[in-house]
């Protein structure tokens, strides 16, 4: 099953070409990841996707019908959105936080489902013992997780999550990325924005390279992700070695040795 | 990751006792101010006589209304009317400012800082200046609607970029409204004639004096009307506080949102301000106690500043009316004269906990 489809999309803002010439398809029951260099339009993309932003040319359907035609409350039955920054202006706790992804059920059948979701989307974020405290007061970690925990309360069935792990430490990470992988073995689309490319071939089904503003690749990370491409992109000499336990790829970067006489004296 | 863990039930309930005691005690204080404010003045009456009065008008016969047709007409025709208009307009002050700092994201968001009321005021001004008092309460107050509305729009358009607003933008707009109302408030009074200048000068520093119960019917009305779209809007208005993307992919649609909303708020200060003059800093006292008792959600916290604002200018109305003797205090001064150093302690507060001008 197809949750989205592109064809052609371009993205303008003016005379700069943002997203040129993306066609892509977007399963459900599938991770998959977005990466690229900064500025490349992963973001632009995702906005696109989101419906915040409208191709300049191309077409975009969301399980068969053109994006545009969707009404603003279907669309937040459809579809949660985790964004990069995620400030909240008055001291709501966390509590409240995740229970605002609820509103978009608001008046349905699932309204009923309400206390369930919320419970389990804060324990599956690891926020349960954060929920009495007010958000604006919480780490950029915790808030990133209760921000997550709000996205995984919403209930919809295309996750999409812009670097979810910039705030987070090892651990948490790990357990996003999980966190979706589970979303996705429930037949869920999520689409994921990450920087690390390690972390993106450990728990992504397909992982798409863009790089200015074309998509240069797409498919599974040990297809995707070889050594030619990823140093054409990037500008970065690297290493693709396969994970021992998974077999996956793991992208590490080539580094000579710093030699001693490089650093001052003074210090 | 964890296992599933129960939902905490503790905090609803705290929640819920807390605000069972803000209503009792506001409640109250409410009932306390309206008798007392009814009573109190150059002719004075009893508590006792202002309860009995009003059984005696719903239909309870009783012996504790005044027999003396006197205080029957100060009740009827000077008490009352001013009583009710003063609950009226503080409260639609008070949910005026919560719907603005709800919309602008942003606990310094009042309709008197940012100059909507003085926006206001300029439409009224026009309509006094020109005559156009004549034509009854609601030329006045649609005059004071259009001001209100005008500078409503002049603040978002300038105070807003990226779907913020930042503190520093907001107040520099307000000074610049404030300072433009301020300069053609003064062309219309050189321009008026002495007896609406006078009007005018009152009028401007904000009283209760002389409401009757044509007006006391618009205000009210006009308010009530407003008010319960503003309650339907409640929720949304919580997700407002995520930012404007994060709201619009929770079904939220943020525009019109906002447009409604700038409407609502120079409504319910237009005809506030259309009657009794500018009153500031109710929009911002009120909203930011309530939301310090009771957190920050919309829906609670429109209900609480609806009475609390009532509350609040009862009382502030009464204490201009007898804090100088056989004279009529601007409550406008009044209010200024708390919110001022209210608003100044809210900045310094809000600059230390953003750790700069966020």
């Amino acid at each position: 099953m197809i949750a989205y489809a592109l064809r052609d999309v371009d993205f303008r803002i003016g005379d700069a070409t943002i997203l040129e010439a993306i066609t892509l398809d977007i399963a459900y029951g599938r991770v998959l990841a977005l990466v690229g260099p900064n500025g490349a339009g992963k973001s632009s993309l995702l906005s696109i996707l989101t419906g915040d932003a409208r191709p300049t040319d191309g077409e975009v359907l969301l399980d068969g019908r053109p994006l545009g035609a969707w009404t603003a409350r279907d669309l937040a039955r459809t579809r949660a959105v985790l964004l990069q920054a995620n400030q909240v202006a008055f001291s709501f706790t966390a509590a409240d936080v995740v229970e605002m992804g609820r509103a978009p059920w608001i008046g349905s059948d699932l309204a009923e489902a309400d206390e369930e979701a919320i419970a389990d989307a804060m324990a599956r974020t690891d926020v349960v013992h954060l929920a009495e405290r007010a958000y604006p007061s919480l780490s950029g970690g915790e808030k990133a997780r209760v921000s997550l925990a709000r996205v995984l309360a919403q209930d919809t069935r295309i996750v999409m999550l812009d670097e979810p792990t910039a705030a987070l430490d090892l651990r948490h990470q790990e357990d996003v990325l999980r966190v979706a992988h589970e979303l996705a073995a429930n037949d869920r689309a999520v689409v994921v924005v990450l920087h690390d490319l390690s972390l993106a071939a450990a728990y992504a089904d397909d992982i798409a390279i863009v790089d200015q503003g074309r998509l240069v690749a797409c498919g599974p990370p040990d297809e995707v992700l070889t050594e030619a491409r990823i140093e054409a992109v990037y500008g970065t000499p690297v290493r693709v070695i396969a994970d021992p336990d998974t077999g996956r790829p793991v992208v590490l970067p080539r580094r000579s040795a710093l030699s001693s006489s490089s650093v001052p004296r003074s210090f | 990751m964890t296992a599933l863990a129960p939902a905490p039930v503790g905090a609803p309930h705290r929640h819920r006792s807390r605000r069972a005691a803000f209503y009792a005690v506001t409640g109250i204080l409410f009932l306390t101010g309206v008798v007392l404010s009814a009573g109190l003045g150059q002719l004075a009456i009893g508590p006792a006589e202002v309860i009995g009065s009003v059984l005696r008008a719903i239909g309870i016969p009783n012996d504790w209304a005044p027999s003396e047709p006197l205080l029957e007409q100060t009740l009827w025709q000077i008490r009352f009317p001013r009583v009710v208009i003063s609950l009226a307009v503080g409260a639609l002050l008070a949910v005026a400012g919560a719907v603005m700092q709800a919309i602008f994201a942003n606990p310094l968001a009042e309709p008197g800082v940012v100059g909507v009321s003085s926006g206001a005021a300029v439409g009224a001004a026009l309509a006094i200046t020109f005559g156009l008092t004549s034509f009854g309460a609601w030329a006045t107050a649609s005059f004071a609607f259009a001001g209100g509305l005008a500078a409503t729009l002049l603040v978002y358009a300038t105070a807003r970029a990226q779907g913020r607003t930042e503190t520093v933008t907001l107040l520099l707009t307000g000074i610049a409204v404030n300072a433009f109302t301020g300069a053609a408030l003064a062309l219309l009074m050189f321009a008026g004639d002495s007896s609406s200048r006078e009007q005018i000068v009152f009028w401007q520093l904000g009283s209760m004096n002389g409401a009757r119960w044509p007006e006391v019917g618009v205000v009210v009305l006009v308010g009530a009307a407003a008010t319960i779209v503003v309650l339907a809007l409640a929720r949304q208005y919580d997700l407002l506080s995520l930012g404007d993307r994060t709201a619009a992919h929770l079904g939220v649609n943020v525009e019109r949102l906002r447009v409604v909303s700038i409407v609502l708020v120079a409504l319910l200060t237009g005809v506030a301000v259309a009657f009794v003059g500018i009153i500031a800093f109710v929009g911002l006292v009120v909203p930011h106690i309530v939301r310090m008792l009771l957190g920050p959600s919309n829906r609670g916290l429109i209900t609480a500043s609806l009475l609390g604002g009532a509350t609040m200018l009862v009382y502030a109305d009464l204490l201009a009316r007898t804090i100088v003797p056989s004279a009529d205090l601007p409550i406008g001064i009044l209010t200024s004269l708390v919110g001022g150093p209210f608003f100044f302690w809210l900045i310094r507060r809000n600059r230390r906990r953003a750790g700069g001008w966020a």
